[in-house]
């Protein structure tokens, strides 16, 4: 059983050649301890944002949405899309934003995991995080896909509007209204998080590998 | 794979080079702007050469150069805001109104004496508490006679954040917070039947102060008019001002007791004059009128026959501490200095001026009091310095019958400068001129102060510089900020009684004109650009203030926001709290306002029963205002508002309620139905 997991984790790096080759041994450790600062900033930031242009909204309406929660004019929004017989923003992603936080720090300490095993399974401690951002868009949009075709029949502008799903990216139109829809700060943080992760696997490898070599001949 | 052995000190280097470009990524990603700031405008382009259609216009139109330039001056192109703002008073009308400056653009009629149904003041239970009066005679006052708006001022200069008005016809005074621009509080005193000189506020607006006008016996009693001179007096009051609260705390105002001339309009000092207050009067003849008596004489010459009357020099530093010493005496609940009191502290004195003067102007620096003479073609200037000389040195030409001391004209004088006929009221600008309105010469003349003012000009000190022709009949002046401490010059408004033949007619009743001036240019060069009918009240005085020194807030700062109190309402209702709850024979609603819904849409009670309704906007969204009609009451909710009204269902049938104010596109569908039940 222990030799099973050392097969796993791999072997140590023995101190003198740590101390000989420092920076070859820190650099993909750093790299994903920097990744796991970008997913960990993330949370604060803002993930995605829609802007809503109409003429008595001169400075145009916001909302921001985080792992967490929404800012910006949700009431206002919500105010408006009744008339369409959309539910409140509130509805949406409830489970989701419940475990949010605990789904980012399952994945730094996945991240931080790689950094201790030398082998190739470091790979899949990474690759949850590779996936995070797609899991992002692939949820938002599964929402605003269901909130804009399941409209309310019987709201005021039934007639007017007819099921639609939102643009997730780039521009749309709503009755008077031209939405823009762009990723934000949190979402371009774990990109950034997941191009430090594949850039401190690069350097895990070529550390490791060879002491991994050596080791079985 | 070979590995060379690394050098330990590039090692940090180069994890310290990472961790800076990550940290720095990190930082901008989250600091980076938005890409999105404000509507981009037109803004840049400039303009190389006139269209060719302006020419044809200036034509056709037959404008001459100095009315293309009073256009371009006034011309406000859509969306851009105004550079000042103007709070002028309504007159008898009771309110007051919000006036953009140059383009001289109406913005708000703000309700203070008067109800006004548009904003709903006066009409919910929150306003009317305030608004509701009791005339002289007992009855519902529900107007005023609005004459003097005071900005409420730090160091002297407008800070933007209240305003104060005068109703002359019932002795009140109104405070107006300039967040949202609604009437907070309304003070009677207890004292005085009617005043004129107020609001004057002192320069860090401690204090409100207004004067009084007709003598008449202290606290609304009764004296024949045969002894007038014993039981008729004057009145000052100082108005204590609570800034926090927004409001007046009449327990700790005092007025002091003057002799039974008849104060007229009043300025608080400033900077070397801090600490004390001036107010004209006349009939210092101390004339009871009844010309329509055998051997009786009319006010009008009774009034008029001595050369001199008193400007009332009033050390309100004294004055406070005499009222803090418990040297007053209380009537009607209120706080008084007792004349013999005011005369035997040193608290007022009397400068001689010449006869029946009207405005007393203290100028930026607080050096000078202006007295326009109204019916003496000059402008008295006493100095605040000689004053406290004399004062000093008791240096007096003798004291009153009421035993106030005088001084000598010539010791206390500066100079008198001769400007026309009929002058009322004196405004400054940043060029050490001063401006004054000459009414029967129907004019604004400009001239030139002297001391320290001497070096911002290059005319002769203390001489008329330019008089320009104003139609009709001027009354007040306003200067941008020209009666405080800093006054900005650029414009001036010209407030005149009569517009006569200036605009199309409309009738017996006529506007009045106010004319915007500009007086930018230093010597003779001053030009009126442009005529602003107002055909809702007589305004008597203006101030303009900077417009960027106004804060109004967008909406109200919380869902259930009274805005009597400033604070949230306890009967502030928010979505999903909506109830009708009955406790005997009182029905109690309460109700949210949001696009398109009253929510209840049903209300059910049964006749005679005590309805109390309490409306609250649940909106956040600038400018979605709702209004609320039912019986006689209108309410306007704006953003975040809750206001109640009250009645007793006393006639059965089915009343339809709705939103007044086109709120959305299915505005005519917020509505309900009240069911009173037999």
């Amino acid at each position: 059983m222990k030799k099973r997991l050392n097969t796993i984790i791999g072997p140590r790096v023995p101190p003198d050649l740590q101390k000989q080759d420092s920076l070859r041994f820190l650099l993909p450790t750093l790299l994903l301890s920097l990744s796991v600062v970008c997913l960990l900033v993330s949370i604060s930031q803002p993930y995605w944002r829609l802007k809503l242009h109409a003429p008595q909204y001169p400075g145009g309406l916001s909302v921001q949405v985080y792992l967490t929660h929404t800012t910006g004019d949700v009431k206002e929004i919500d105010g408006l899309n009744h008339y369409i017989g959309m539910k409140s923003l509130s509805e949406a992603a409830k489970l989701e934003r419940s475990i949010s936080v605990a789904a980012v720090l399952v994945l730094a300490v996945l991240l931080l995991g790689a950094t201790y095993v030398h082998t190739r399974w470091a790979v899949l401690l990474v690759i949850p995080c590779l996936i995070f951002p797609f899991g992002f868009l692939g949820d938002l949009y599964y929402w605003l896909r269901a909130f804009g075709l399941n409209l309310n029949p019987e709201a005021p502008l039934n007639h007017a509007v007819k099921p639609f799903v939102p643009t997730i990216l780039g521009e749309g139109f709503v009755g008077q209204f031209k939405t823009v829809a762009s990723v934000d700060s949190g979402f371009y943080l774990v990109c950034m998080g997941c191009v430090l992760a594949i850039a401190g696997l690069w350097f895990h490898r070529l550390a490791y590998k060879p002491l991994q070599d050596q080791a079985l001949s | 794979m070979a590995y060379e052995t690394s050098d330990n000190s590039k090692t940090w280097a180069v994890v310290a080079a990472i961790v800076v470009v990550v940290f720095a990524a990190i930082g901008w990603l989250i600091f980076r702007p938005s890409g999105e700031g404000g509507a981009q405008g037109p803004g840049g382009a400039t303009l190389t050469r006139m269209p060719g259609d302006a020419n044809s216009i200036i034509k056709n139109r037959q404008m001459s150069p100095e009315d293309v330039l009073a256009a371009l001056t006034t011309y406000m192109p859509s969306g851009k805001h105004d550079d000042y703002m103007m709070f002028a008073s309504g007159g008898h009308g009771g309110q007051v109104l919000v006036i953009g400056v140059p383009s001289m653009r109406l913005l708000k009629v703000i309700g203070v004496f008067t109800p006004e149904p548009w904003q709903g003041w006066g009409f919910s239970e929150e306003t009317r508490a305030v608004i509701n009066g009791k005339a002289g005679d007992g009855t519902d006052l529900l107007w005023g006679d609005t004459h003097h708006p005071a900005l409420s001022e730090t160091n002297g200069e407008y800070d933007g954040q209240f305003l104060f008005i005068n109703d002359k016809a019932s002795a009140r005074v109104a405070v107006i917070d300039l967040r949202d621009f609604e009437t907070k509080q309304i003070v009677k005193n207890p004292l005085a039947i009617n005043d004129h000189g107020g609001a004057f506020v002192t320069p860090d607006t401690e204090w409100v102060i207004e004067g009084g006008q007709y003598a008449h016996p202290i606290g609304g009693k009764y004296a024949s008019l045969a002894d007038y001179k014993k039981s008729y007096r004057g009145l000052v009051t100082c108005w204590k001002f609570d800034r926090k609260k927004g409001s007046i705390d009449p327990s700790k105002s005092f007025a002091i007791e003057l002799p039974p001339y008849w104060q007229d309009l009043s300025d608080a000092g400033k900077l070397v004059s801090d600490g004390w207050i001036f107010l004209n009067s006349f009939n210092t003849e101390m004339a009871t009128g009844g010309g329509e008596k055998k051997g009786g004489v009319w006010f009008e010459a009774g009034t008029t026959q001595r050369d001199m009357d008193y400007l009332h020099v009033i050390n309100l530093k004294k004055a406070i501490a005499t009222a803090a010493a418990g040297k007053t005496t209380t009537i009607n609940g209120f706080r008084m200095i007792p004349l013999q009191t005011a005369a035997s502290e040193s608290i007022l004195y009397f400068a001689p001026e010449p006869k029946s003067p009207h405005g007393v102007d203290v100028t930026p620096g607080g050096e000078y009091m202006v007295v326009s003479g109204k019916l003496d073609p000059h402008v008295t200037i006493f100095s605040f310095q000689k004053m406290m000389d004399a004062i000093k040195n008791k240096s007096f030409s003798g004291k009153d019958p009421y035993g106030v001391p005088i001084f000598d004209f010539k010791k206390v004088v500066e100079k008198q400068v001769e400007l026309g006929l009929g002058p009322l009221h004196t405004q400054f600008d940043d060029k050490g001129y001063a401006y004054t309105s000459l009414f029967l010469d129907s004019a604004v003349a400009r001239w030139s102060l002297g001391g320290p003012y001497e070096k911002l000009h290059s005319d002769k000190p203390w001489t008329l510089v330019k008089k320009i022709p104003v139609q009709y009949n001027v009354g007040h002046l306003a200067a941008a900020e020209g009666d405080t401490a800093k006054p900005a010059g650029h414009f001036l408004v010209a407030l005149n009684k009569w517009s006569v033949d200036r605009f199309a007619n409309v009738g017996p009743l006529l506007p009045q004109n106010l004319q915007l001036v500009d007086i930018s240019n230093p010597g003779d060069k001053m030009q009126v650009l442009y005529d602003m009918p107002i055909g809702i009240g007589e305004p008597h005085y203006s101030q303009i203030i900077k417009a960027d020194k106004i804060k109004a807030w967008d909406v109200y700062p919380e869902i259930g926001w009274s805005p009597v109190t400033q604070s949230k309402s306890p009967k502030a209702t928010t979505v999903g709290q909506e109830r009708i709850v009955r406790n005997g024979n009182t029905v109690e609603v309460f109700m949210t306002a949001i696009r398109s819904h009253l929510n209840p849409e049903h209300v059910e009670v049964k006749k005679g029963d005590k309805v109390i309704w309490h409306v609250t906007n649940v909106e956040r969204a600038r400018d979605a205002t709702h209004g609320f009609a039912l019986f006689n009451h209108n309410l306007s909710l704006e953003p975040g508002e809750t206001e109640t009204i009250s009645f007793t269902a006393t006639k059965e049938g089915v009343y339809p309620y709705y939103c007044t104010e086109f709120c959305s596109a299915l505005h005519l569908e917020m509505t309900g139905y009240l069911l009173v039940k037999p």
